[in-house]
């Protein structure tokens, strides 16, 4: 079971990717979903036993490497915080496994397709289960391999190419920090094995690296690494890039599964960072400001999906900040509902490009929710719970968050709480300005394009109606386990809070307006929404004309490409150029080259009383032998 | 008299010659000749290397001393006799030259078609001075398999490589004498004064502090144009450019260990204050390698070119990991080594079948490959990632061990390490782009076939080695885990020797 649910996607993989060309598209698709559903058993079995009953396990497999001290394995580590991980995920993939077999219905490729959307959620669930920093670095490189598989997955296509290779680069640079991070923990701890760490964080309060505490660089730089690959400020811009893969990966790898990785490595290294407070003061600043930075952003993108991956961008600032005031199980319980509700908005954007043939622009699209009321629908359920409506599910998560920040009293807090506050307002807006700029109004595509919409197939509506369920509910069953009065005993340790972290009781007794706030925005965002782009439909037009220099500058997503272009992009090639033509070919072969030249020509004059160059070679190596000898000795 | 009850590494270094001497009897027709010359450096490498396998099951892991030993006096007056043998840090590399010519030889099989008579006797001859270089413990005998390696190399680049290959051929060969010459000096004077070459008797010399730094220089300047390091690069470029997929094989796969197989046997134990005392100086030389030639492997139009510049930024790496003398940072050393040898040596391969097909190694010339060639994609793909360091593949282990060991030496040299992670990715993923990814525009790429089964059993077992020693590397590290920790503890106590005495 512990096994099974790790390892039947990677079986679904092999089959799809190897033998996908003998046994047909079909099968092949079909094999993955069944052995992603035989996961998704194992893996709700898993989380009962686990998380509910209690009961944690590791299950070790084998030794990976063991040099000098450092040693780990590979192993499964089965506690509740990975449980709730291996539950979702394989529920999620399941569901989205079975989406694209009527998504990809048209493709000529599908059993690629499929093989790396297994091979993707096997990463994932090596990333969850790890129970040291090196495998989990495995999971967190492998989930980079697959996105980036999967986002070239047309690879005739220039841009998604591109897209591919700047998500793995900028994840890269990440992934850099991670790695030191690994070795600084090494360094510091002796191991990187999660159980000896945590035992031993006590012992190295004190320890300094360089005059800084050890514990917050180690923090500082695992931090980084989970910016890269949870799409934070600075290292955000591969993620709107990355919609060019196709729609069932942007909502299994874009919004429900990979780029919660940062968190959860937040959440998993929570005993190292409830000592170190000034990495969590960086956490929590620039997951705020993420937040409200993307939230800005997308309420001006015109592309459905990147409208959705702003939002997942805002979203996952929400989840840093919460780990951030120390609210991990805060985090984890927004990471768990965001799950659906984003898989679903994903999967419900990706029916409306398929029911639109392939067009992404809302600004031609209108007038359609009755031609796909199914679609309409689950958008609607989805955009409210993410908008954090009450009962559903965004609503207790995210209201918890927000408590959470305000309760934790601290200046960092606030101002988390501040930019929290206004993303939610700017949530509730971009969402309704989506579904009414896709749904409502006239209709703007063409004739022909129009004529064409239609409801999707079975086999992608049922996902979107059991992801539209968890949008629902999750929020409601759940919020009791996750940081409700069960917390404990759900958690079971998984999640340390230190001593002098009170938050989880902090957050129930804040002032009565706190719960009541944002519900508020976002009910207001909502209104401005309606007002905007329903009722007076000229309002935007004339805003974006008067404050012509403040939309350029959120159309063009604050210019951070152009910047990194001009700063790293273009200088490298530069560089690379300068050290190439000049570095080597002038300067290093230079001198050499006169040399060899000189040499060749000595050689040739050999060669006119030797035979042939072997005999040369040699006769010009006993002369040699024979000259430096002679030289040594006399020098003695 | 060893575990193999017979002279067993001899064996495997001169049987390659017993080969080589058959090929050149073979009389008849061209055809029939090439045919014979094949099949019979076919055998012999195979042969030899299911032999070497013996190595494998016998070493005992658990010993840090030279097994497998052979002595023979040759010239006892002067203390120089012959004398063979390996320990955990040589033995894989003779597995790794004998596992990498029967590949190398299949991968000629249609590639090369003149003069394939000489062209096979000067492989086998080359797999003779490689092993006997690995498992040489003799410095003499050392210094001339060292050197006569070059000779076969600088043959099959002049002789069957591309327009430039005089050039090249020149090129490599003096770049890499004109530093023996001053290795040769350090060995006659550590010979006059420690009476031996004997290698094992060496390590009980010590050399005077004086010396050691005059020598050091004179080792790396040997080892550091073999490696090669930073700026000593240049010739590895061009020499892998003209010489044919085979060369390149064995030049990236273990011809470049051999400067830091020396390091390691001989930098190390016989000098290691000048060792301790020079290592930030080749920390620098080593993170300048990794980020310029990274840099510069990002410019490249050639693919070959741009696999050569990707080595010497491994090699950086390797050198990084070497001079951090500790278990993590030499074990890494040791292991990016061999991960390199058979990543890289896959990544030539693959050019190689691209090369075989169109005659062409210039990047702009392909694109879209993957649609008529998806089997080869999905190859390439592997060894680009494992060339780019993914965890579970073989370059990752020994990265990461490197950058571990590092960090516990010097942090900014682990980050200067670990931009190559960056870099690397980029490159390579450039490179994958532009030759696989994209549209399917030149007409004449359209009737490219995807891979041969011949080409098929290239691959194979280096596919197998790659993920086997990313996914469970323990068995390999096993093998040096012993020397190593013996060198380590070696080194410390040397430099706590040194530290009383200047008290």
């Amino acid at each position: 079971m512990f096994v099974g649910a790790i390892f039947f996607p990677l079986l679904g993989a092999c089959i799809s990717g190897f033998l996908g060309r003998w046994i047909g598209d079909k099968a092949a698709q079909w094999s993955t979903v069944i052995c992603m559903v035989l996961a998704a058993i194992c893996g709700s079995l898993a989380f009962g036993q686990v998380a509910l009953s209690g009961h944690p396990v590791t299950v070790e497999i084998v030794t990976w490497m063991d040099v000098g001290g450092l040693e780990f394995a590979w192993a499964l580590r089965y506690d509740t915080l990975a449980a709730v991980m291996v539950a979702m995920v394989t529920f999620i993939s399941t569901l989205i496994h079975l989406y694209s077999v009527g998504y990809m219905s048209h493709d000529e490729t599908p059993s690629r397709f499929f093989a790396y959307l297994s091979l993707f959620t096997f990463m994932m669930l090596m990333l969850v289960t790890a129970d040291n920093l090196a495998q989990l670095f495995f999971g967190w490189e492998g989930v980079g391999l697959a996105s980036y598989l999967l986002i070239g997955y047309w690879y005739d296509r220039e841009s998604a190419n591109r897209a591919a290779m700047k998500a793995f680069i900028v994840n890269r640079v990440g992934d850099v920090s991670f790695m030191l991070g690994v070795a600084l923990t090494f360094y510091v701890f002796g191991s990187i094995e999660f159980d000896t760490i945590f035992a031993a964080v006590p012992q190295h309060l004190e320890d300094r690296f360089g005059g800084i505490p050890a514990l917050e660089l180690i923090g500082v730089l695992l931090f980084i690494g989970a910016c890269g690959k949870s799409a934070q400020l600075g290292l955000h811009t591969w993620l709107p890039d990355a919609m060019e893969g196709p729609t069932p990966v942007s909502a299994l790898i874009h919004a429900a599964t990979m780029v919660t990785a940062g968190v959860f490595l937040v959440c998993r290294m929570s005993p190292v960072f409830e000592y170190a407070p000034t990495a969590l003061a960086v956490v929590t600043v620039v997951g705020a400001s993420t937040a409200l930075f993307a939230a800005t952003i997308g309420c001006v993108q015109n592309d459905i999906k990147r409208v959705i991956a702003y939002s997942t961008c805002s979203q996952l600032g929400y989840m840093f900040f919460a780990a951030g005031v120390g609210a991990y199980q805060v985090a984890m319980f927004h990471l768990f509902t965001h799950a659906f509700f984003k898989a679903l908005l994903f999967l419900g954007a990706g029916s409306v490009i398929h029911a639109m043939s392939d067009e992404q622009d809302i600004r031609k699209m209108g007038g359609i929710w009755s031609k796909i009321p199914i679609t309409y629908a689950v958008m609607w359920i989805g955009n409210l719970a993410l908008a954090g409506i009450p009962f559903f599910a965004g609503y207790y998560s995210k209201d918890a968050i927000l408590e959470a920040a305000f309760a934790s009293h601290s200046g960092v807090g606030m101002y988390a709480f501040l930019c929290g506050m206004i993303a939610a307002f700017l949530t509730a807006f971009y969402s309704w300005r989506l579904l009414i700029l896709t749904f409502h109004g006239a209709p703007r595509a063409d004739h022909h394009t129009m004529e064409h919409v239609h409801e999707s197939p079975a086999v992608m509506l049922i996902p979107l109606l059991l992801l539209a369920v968890g949008a629902v509910l999750t929020g409601y069953i759940f919020a009791p386990l996750f940081i409700g009065e069960h917390e404990h005993g759900f958690w079971h340790g998984a999640i340390l809070n230190a001593e002098h972290n009170h938050i989880l009781h902090a957050m129930h007794e804040v002032p009565a307006w706190v719960p009541l706030a944002p519900t508020v925005m976002g009910i207001g965002g909502i209104a401005l929404a309606y007002v905007f782009y329903m009722l007076a439909p000229g309002i935007p037009g004339r805003l974006a004309t008067a404050f012509r220099g403040l939309y350029l500058f959120l159309l063009n997503k604050w210019y951070f490409d152009e910047l990194y272009d001009a700063i790293f992009v273009r200088p490298a090639r530069r560089l690379a150029m300068v050290f190439w033509k000049t570095g080597d070919a002038q300067i290093i072969d230079g001198m050499p080259n006169g040399a060899a030249s000189l040499a060749v020509g000595v050689a040739r004059g050999a060669v006119r009383i030797q035979t042939g160059r072997v005999a040369n070679y040699a006769f010009a190596m006993i002369i040699g032998l024979v000259v430096f000898v002679s030289l040594f000795l006399i020098g003695r | 008299m060893n575990a193999a009850g017979f002279p067993l590494l001899s064996l495997l270094t001169f049987l390659p010659l017993a080969g080589a001497a058959i090929i050149l009897f073979v009389r008849g027709e061209e055809a029939v000749v090439a045919r014979n010359a094949r099949w019979t450096a076919l055998w012999t490498s195979l042969l030899v290397f299911f032999l070497s396998l013996i190595l494998w099951v016998k070493f005992d892991t658990s010993s840090a001393g030279f097994q497998f030993e052979e002595k023979l006096s040759w010239l006892p007056e002067f203390g120089v006799g012959y004398h063979m043998g390996v320990d955990g840090i040589s033995v894989l590399f003779v597995l790794l030259s004998t596992a990498l010519t029967p590949l190398c030889i299949l991968a000629s099989w249609e590639a090369i078609e003149t003069r394939v008579r000489e062209y096979m006797v000067a492989f086998l001859i080359l797999e003779t001075m490689m092993v006997g270089m690995f498992a040489a413990l003799d410095f003499i005998i050392f210094y001339v398999f060292f050197e006569a390696v070059l000779i076969p190399m600088f043959l099959i680049i002049g002789v069957w490589g591309g327009p430039r290959r005089v050039y090249a051929a020149f090129k490599f060969f003096l770049y890499t004498l004109l530093g023996s010459v001053l290795m040769l000096l350090a060995i006659l004077y550590l010979w006059y004064n420690a009476g031996t070459t004997d290698i094992p008797e060496l390590f009980e010399y010590q050399v005077p502090r004086a010396a050691q730094t005059w020598i050091f220089f004179a080792f790396l300047a040997s080892f550091a144009v073999k490696v090669p390091m930073w700026p000593v690069h240049t010739w590895l470029p061009d020499a892998h450019v003209e010489a044919p997929t085979a060369g390149s094989v064995i030049l990236a796969g273990v011809l470049l260990k051999m400067g830091a197989y020396g390091f390691l046997r001989f930098s190390l134990p016989l000098l290691p204050e000048a060792s301790v005392q020079f290592a930030p100086l080749i920390f620098v030389l080593s993170v300048v390698a990794v980020v310029y030639t990274s840099l510069v492997a990002l410019a490249q139009e050639d693919m070959k070119k741009l696999i050569a510049y990707s080595s010497v930024a491994h090699m950086g790496i390797v050198t990084i990991g070497i001079f951090t003398i500790n278990a993590q940072g030499l074990s890494g050393a040791l292991f990016t080594m061999l991960a390199h040898g058979v990543v890289s040596g896959a990544l030539f391969l693959c050019v190689g079948v691209l090369y075989d097909r169109v005659h062409s190694r210039d990047i702009l010339r392909y694109g879209g490959v993957a649609k008529i060639m998806p089997s080869y994609a999905m190859v390439f793909m592997l060894f680009t990632m494992a060339s780019v360091g993914l965890p579970g593949t073989a370059n990752f282990v020994g990265e990461f061990l490197v950058i571990v060991g590092a960090w516990r030496i010097n942090p900014w040299v682990a980050f200067g390490g670990a931009l190559g992670m960056v870099l690397g990715a980029a490159y390579m993923l450039y490179l994958y782009r532009r030759v696989i990814f994209g549209k399917l525009t030149k007409p004449d790429l359209r009737a490219l076939l995807d891979l041969s089964p011949r080409e098929y059993a290239v691959f194979a077992p280096l596919i197998l080695l790659a993920l086997w020693m990313g996914v469970y590397p323990q068995p390999f590290l096993d093998f040096f885990e012993a020397s190593v920790a013996a060198l380590v503890q070696r080194h410390e106590a040397a430099m706590s020797v040194s530290r009383l005495a200047g008290m």
